[in-house]
């Protein structure tokens, strides 16, 4: 098990989150949507031109940009 | 008495399609006091009673952050509904469910529409509705709006369970924290502090969570137990940081997420399959969004939507145009020659003509962008191109309306600012109203087609690709530049959904379009009518004194005098030229010069005309004489004005924008007239002041005037010094 930042993630790469830095609006916002410590997400996609990121979790589509991406700690099985 | 019911939910859940399907025909759009939110409102009546169904936005959580939310907040707390009816999608259920909680909270009597079983079922996820309803405490109802499943079951719950009341849902969030909660609920209840609106604990909670609207409040309603709160807030949030790294705000958005999965893992759902496992959606993703595949497919989709807006829409307002010259033919033959008549035709017929002729635009491109909407593909849009608008601090689904506005040469920024809706985020919205009218729209094409046929008949097509170049960069440039002053401010979060695709129904998609065309209708309609008046006052007033009009006369006579009666009612008789002989028609022509100067002369003295001349001395920087000028200030009503009252102002008599030929050589051979002139005008053309119409639709769509009085200004300003720029650069090398 290791740590990573989202925005390392793989396409297609599952993980669970370990921790979520942000605050104020951002942090409320990401947090909303389901992306909290503990929960399993699998990166689904790119935007053409590598920003946002689209992810899968709870069984439904999510994107966000890779600086907001920046502020969550992903704990992957392994490095790939 | 009707019970008032609020339906609140997360977007896409299928809030609208239940209302719908609720409260048929009977139901009305407005807007909440002060703000651009829509509000919908619509009465239900059954055998168990009549209810009230207000439709509040789609959220997905209750905080202050955006006005959504704070809209469906207030009217929760002000307006004290007798029941939620809270819309959660099953098929995401846990996820919906965050809000739901926070419902609870709130103490207000909640009832959940489980929606949108049909998609669950397919996907494999069973769930136990029996024992969700037991575990959190409310009853649930299953439902499929889209065949208004359900309806009958929802509304006989909704009728027994709504006067009982609801004790507020208490989760548990952690040792430390219900502590602090208890502490201060204890604190608020004792001073009474905010609880004639909210529950204790909520506003302990909302202190924890940062709220700035109840912090706000709170600091007005009593400082001193504010400040006490502000202190255990404060004692609470140091001993989080240091012993688990955390704030109070996280923890509890994590506790509430936790007491959730706590709910559901108690045998309430049962997946069959993996639910990250691709569903039909995602295998259309791996297309749609593909880097190579998505980005050819996406300029084909907005080829077709311009298209769509732009082709069909052709025939009804052709139908409309023809309507109205009928029924200023008719004015013009039953009224006596004068003021009246010219009221009524040229402000009235003119100005309810303007209105009515852009609905059959909105209406398609309403259709178009709904349809693209509720399909989900606008999202998936939005994703794609986020990474290039954020550049310029709009925002992914920013495209939509530049295109709509005449990204793509001749569409219309009238449509186009109202696309803007689609935008959820308020900075990046402002920055799009602001910077669409700078398209090129199908109004300014006649001005370009005029100047490019008399300066640069040999480079068209590259001279119209140059001006959809400048008003692109231009428009980005102007976003970039407001983002980093007027409208200055972090980028709103991009965190967003992308929903399945869905094939959107017909009633749905009807009923979004008509509602946002009405919507045009009633409320811009007035004001431009009213604008459009004034704008041919402007243009008539005051006219020409007596001597002038007799010097007119007499030079008329002059003419007259000297042929034969017979030739005189020859030339009356006639309709066109047609058949005239060649005496009739250099009398003719003689006496519509005569007419022509007539005009002229009385645009001249009008208070346009007047402002025109007055402002002669500055715009020469730019290589604008007063006739210039006019023209421009005509432009105001709509661009395709410019080139009408350009031929009046050089006594030709108004121009028919599409035939421009008698006056592209006019102004070949004007003096004052040059390819530099001519290129300034068109940059002026570009960027001054949007037409009235765009105006009142930017105050319409911003809420306030002041932002459509600083498109007026700024956009002028901006325009006149670019084109002054281009002449005098011009000036220099030539
Ligand atoms: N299969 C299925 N589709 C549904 C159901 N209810 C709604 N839909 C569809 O889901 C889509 C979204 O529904 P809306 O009613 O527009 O959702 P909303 O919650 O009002 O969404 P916003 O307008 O974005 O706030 C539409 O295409 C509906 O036709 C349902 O029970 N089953």
């Amino acid at each position: 098990m290791v740590k990573i930042n989202l925005r390392q993630m793989q396409v297609d790469q599952t993980g669970t989150i370990a921790s979520v830095k942000a605050d104020g609006e951002l942090g409320r916002r990401i947090r909303d949507m389901g992306l909290v410590p503990g929960k399993e997400i699998k990166v689904q996609g790119r935007a053409p031109l590598y920003d946002p990121v689209s992810l899968r979790i709870m069984g439904f589509t999510l994107t966000l940009r890779n600086n907001e991406a920046d502020h969550i700690q992903v704990e992957v099985s392994q490095e790939r | 008495m009707s019970t008032a019911i609020a339906l609140a939910g997360n977007p896409n859940s299928g809030k609208t399609t239940l209302f719908n399907e609720l409260t048929g025909a009977r139901q009305h759009v407005g807007n909440y006091p002060g703000v651009t939110v829509e509000k919908k409102q619509g009465t239900c009546i059954t055998d168990t009673g009549a209810f009230d169904i207000v439709d509040l936005p789609g959220t997905y959580s209750l905080t202050a952050y955006s006005l959504e939310e704070v809209v469906a907040r207030d009217f929760l707390v002000n307006e004290r509904p007798a029941m939620i009816v809270n819309i959660v999608d099953a098929s995401n259920l846990e996820r919906n469910l965050y809000l739901s909680v926070q419902f609870m909270e709130m103490g207000i009597p909640v009832c959940i529409a489980l929606n949108m079983m049909d998609v669950a079922k397919k996907r494999g996820i069973d769930i136990n509705i029996d024992r969700l309803s037991e575990l959190l405490g409310v009853p649930v109802v299953p439902t499929v709006a889209r065949t208004g499943q359900g309806k009958k079951e929802l509304l006989e719950t909704v009728a027994a369970r709504a006067k009982q009341g609801n004790r507020a849902l208490k989760i548990s969030y952690g040792l430390d924290i219900d502590t602090a909660l208890d502490e201060m609920e204890a604190e608020i209840k004792a001073a009474g502090f905010l609880t004639k609106t909210y529950p204790a604990r909520w506003v302990a909670l909302k202190y924890l969570e940062n709220d700035k609207q109840i912090l706000e409040l709170g600091a007005e309603e009593n400082k001193e137990v504010a400040t006490r709160l502000a202190g255990i807030v404060q004692r609470l949030t140091s001993h989080l940081a240091a012993t688990q790294d955390a704030h109070p705000e996280g923890m509890i958005a994590d506790q509430r997420y936790g007491f959730i999965s706590g709910v559901l893992k108690q045998n309430v759902v049962r997946y069959a399959e993996d639910r990250n496992r691709l569903q039909q959606s995602d295998k259309i993703d791996k297309v749609l969004t593909n880097r190579f595949l998505g980005p050819i497919i996406m300029v084909g989709v907005l080829m077709g939507l311009y298209n769509f807006t732009f082709t069909y829409s052709v025939l009804p307002t052709e139908w409309l145009e023809g309507l109205f010259g009928w029924i200023g033919g008719m004015a013009e033959a039953a009224l006596p020659e004068g003021l009246l008549k010219s009221l009524i035709i040229s402000g009235i017929v003119d100005g309810v003509g303007g209105v009515l002729g852009f609905v059959p635009l909105i209406m398609f491109m309403f259709l178009g962008i709904s349809f693209l909407e509720d399909s989900g593909y606008l999202a998936r849009m939005a994703f794609m191109l986020d990474r290039v608008f954020r550049l310029f601090g709009l925002h992914g689904s920013s495209v939509m309306a530049f295109i709509v506005s005449g990204g793509i040469a001749g569409g219309c920024a009238v449509p186009g600012v109202m696309a803007a809706r689609t935008l959820k985020s308020p900075k990046e919205r402002l920055a799009t109203l602001l910077t669409v009218p700078f398209m090129n729209c199908g109004a300014k094409l006649p001005v370009y087609a005029l100047l490019v046929a008399a300066f640069f008949a040999e480079n068209q097509a590259r001279v119209m690709l140059i001006l959809t170049l400048i008003s692109w960069i231009g428009a980005l440039l102007v976003a970039r530049l407001l983002r980093s002053t007027v409208i200055k401010g972090e980028a709103t979060p991009f965190v967003m959904e992308l929903p399945p695709y869905r094939l959107p129904t017909i009633k749905g998609l009807l009923i979004h379009t008509w509602e946002r065309t009405w919507q045009y209708m009633k409320k811009a309609g007035t004001v431009i009518l009213g604008i459009s008046i004034v704008l041919w006052a402007m243009m008539t007033f005051p006219g020409l004194d007596d001597t002038t009009l007799t010097q007119f006369e007499a030079k008329r006579s002059a003419v007259t005098d000297n042929v034969s009666p017979a030739l005189l009612n020859e030339i009356s008789a006639a309709e066109g030229d047609d058949g005239l002989s060649e005496a009739a028609l250099a009398v003719k022509e003689d006496l519509l010069l005569i007419d022509g100067e007539e005009a002229q002369a009385a645009l001249k003295n009008s208070v346009a005309g007047r402002i025109g001349v007055a402002l002669e001395g500055i715009s020469r920087l730019a290589g604008f004489d007063w006739r210039t000028n006019i023209a421009l200030v005509g432009g105001f009503a709509a661009k395709e004005v410019v080139v009408s009252t350009l031929g009046t102002a050089y006594s030709l008599g108004e121009v028919d924008p599409e035939e421009n030929t008698s006056l592209a050589q006019r102004l070949q051979s004007a003096p004052g007239w040059s390819p530099l002139t001519a290129f300034s005008l068109m940059i002026f053309t570009i960027f001054y002041a949007p037409c009235f119409v765009t105006v009142v639709c930017i105050a319409r769509e911003t809420g306030s005037w002041k932002w459509a009085g600083f498109s007026v200004v700024f956009n002028t300003a901006l325009a006149f010094g670019l084109s002054v720029a281009v002449y005098q650069a011009g000036k220099l090398i030539l």
